[in-house]
């Protein structure tokens, strides 16, 4: 991306003067793509941040030709992928996953979107809700390739570069995450055409609360 | 009751929705992480209420205000970097900094020091040696980093530094043994931390205007800066003062290996 090979190389000059536009630049995608990996907000702002602070110290100790070459957006993606791989192993280790899953918070309520109008909004936010728990019950592997590809919107050769996997193995990695999303989203509106107003989100609420 | 995205791009285009805005403070905890940016919070001195500011490298700045706001615009105009408060000093350097002030001279202060000299920082860190309720003169600080004829220097690197009371410029003095100034509030703020931390600066100054520069034992035949610990340990009927260090030499008197008095040339003021 255009931006990006010319901050690249403004931070190659001078990393200290570049580096708050290169916060400004990509703290929302670095966050958006924790927050889809992890679930939880808190993880999510601590992992985003350690990555940016991470591509700081990494390109202290990089030469200036090594800092202007790099590819932004896939190297920082693939500093919080990997960040938030280790805090999710750590995680598991403290809960298993059958009592984690239920605390799992979508964090959706920050994603409504202003221009739509309330009813509108609403009707989304549940499809959203359920989309982003759908997301976290993907395999790791298979949810990381559906983030980076789909939500943050890397193409599929940035996304086999952030991921360090093929080409060929993130595009059949995608089409299994679509096709998983899809079947997750139908059986959650198969379940709740009996009672509308029931969603997947309002059953999993008890659950949640008798764990806090 | 919701529409269920059912083709690709459909899926696609709920996945590009699922993008949130970092949270607030995501952005400046990252500059102040990688210190481009800093922190600060109040903190009690001998002083009174004093802030101190702080980034991911580690102190970058102390001082005394009336109000935050106040530290904050100096800050700005001083260093240069954007700074916020914090509601409280982080607790491992909380506990660091009064240990510090406490006079353990073990406990590690990560400083932030960037921007100056090697020699305004060597200065620094030789004052960081002089242990708490002792003074030592310009010129020993110019002896010990091995530029003795750097005196006037040395004084001007000891106003200049951005971290009174955990740097304590403050044990160094005149080298006629008078206090001297303190960018902390001048002479009379630098007897209050002096006092603050045992040492009788009504004594010291008596004895500098007696002219009355260093302290011997004749048991040991050892002469000592006066503060030095060894030299208060030296009872009233075996001490014996001197104007210089010459003439303690002269009397048979060596240095003390703990305070290391070295000779005083006539310009260090």
């Amino acid at each position: 991306m255009d931006t990006d090979a010319a901050l690249a190389s403004r931070l190659a000059s001078d990393l200290e003067a570049g580096f708050p536009d290169l916060v400004d630049q990509h703290q929302d995608r670095l966050y958006t793509i924790a927050l889809r990996l992890l679930g939880d907000r808190r993880d999510a702002e601590e992992v985003a941040q350690d990555a940016l602070v991470r591509a700081f110290r990494a390109m202290q100790g990089y030469g200036h030709d090594r800092v202007a070459a790099l590819r932004l957006r896939p190297w920082l993606a693939s500093i919080a992928v990997n960040l938030a791989r280790n805090r999710r192993r750590r995680a598991d280790d403290r809960l298993p996953p059958s009592q984690l899953e239920p605390l799992l918070d979508s964090g959706f309520d920050i994603a409504v979107d202003a221009r739509s109008g309330p009813e509108h909004g609403a009707a989304r936010r549940e499809t959203q809700r359920e989309l982003a728990l759908a997301l976290l019950r993907l395999t790791p592997t298979v949810r990381a390739a559906i983030v980076l590809r789909h939500v943050d919107g890397l193409s599929v050769t940035e996304t086999a570069e952030a991921l360090g996997r093929p080409e060929g193995t993130i595009k059949a990695q995608v089409h299994r995450g679509l096709r998983e999303l899809r079947v997750a989203l139908e059986v959650d509106a198969a379940q709740t055409r009996p009672t509308p107003t029931r969603t997947h989100a309002a059953r999993l609420l008890p659950a949640l609360e008798a764990i806090r | 009751m919701t529409t269920m995205p059912l083709t690709d791009a459909a899926l696609e285009a709920a996945l590009r929705e699922l993008r949130v805005e970092a949270p607030a403070g995501l952005a400046f905890g990252a500059l102040v992480a990688t210190g481009l940016a800093d922190r600060y919070a109040a903190i009690d001195t001998p002083l009174g209420r004093a802030f101190v500011a702080w980034n991911g490298r580690g102190v970058s700045w102390v001082g005394r205000a009336p109000d935050g706001v106040t530290f904050e615009s100096r800050f700005r105009a001083e260093v240069g970097r954007d700074i916020a408060p914090a509601t409280a000093v982080p607790e491992r350097l909380a506990t660091a900094i009064s240990r510090r002030l406490a006079g353990d001279r073990r406990v590690r202060i990560p400083l932030d020091l960037r921007g100056h000299t090697p020699f305004e920082v060597a200065v620094w860190m030789k004052a960081l040696e002089i242990p708490r309720g002792e003074v030592r003169p310009y010129g020993w600080i110019a002896a010990e980093i091995g530029k003795p004829r750097a005196v006037r220097a040395v004084g001007t690197a000891l106003a200049h530094n951005p971290v009174p009371l955990v740097v304590p410029c403050h044990r160094v003095v005149r080298s006629d043994g008078m206090i001297g100034q303190y960018s902390m509030g001048g002479p009379d703020a630098k007897r209050r931390v002096l006092g603050s931390e045992g040492l009788d600066t009504a004594w010291l100054e008596a004895e500098a205007a007696a002219g009355h520069r260093y302290t011997g034992s004749d048991t040991t035949h050892i002469v000592c800066h006066p503060t030095c610990r060894d030299a208060r340990r030296v009872t009233d009927r075996h001490r014996v003062m001197f104007p210089s260090l010459a003439a303690a030499a002269a009397a048979g008197y060596r240095p003390c290996r703990h305070c290391r008095p070295v000779s005083l040339s006539a310009a260090a003021a």
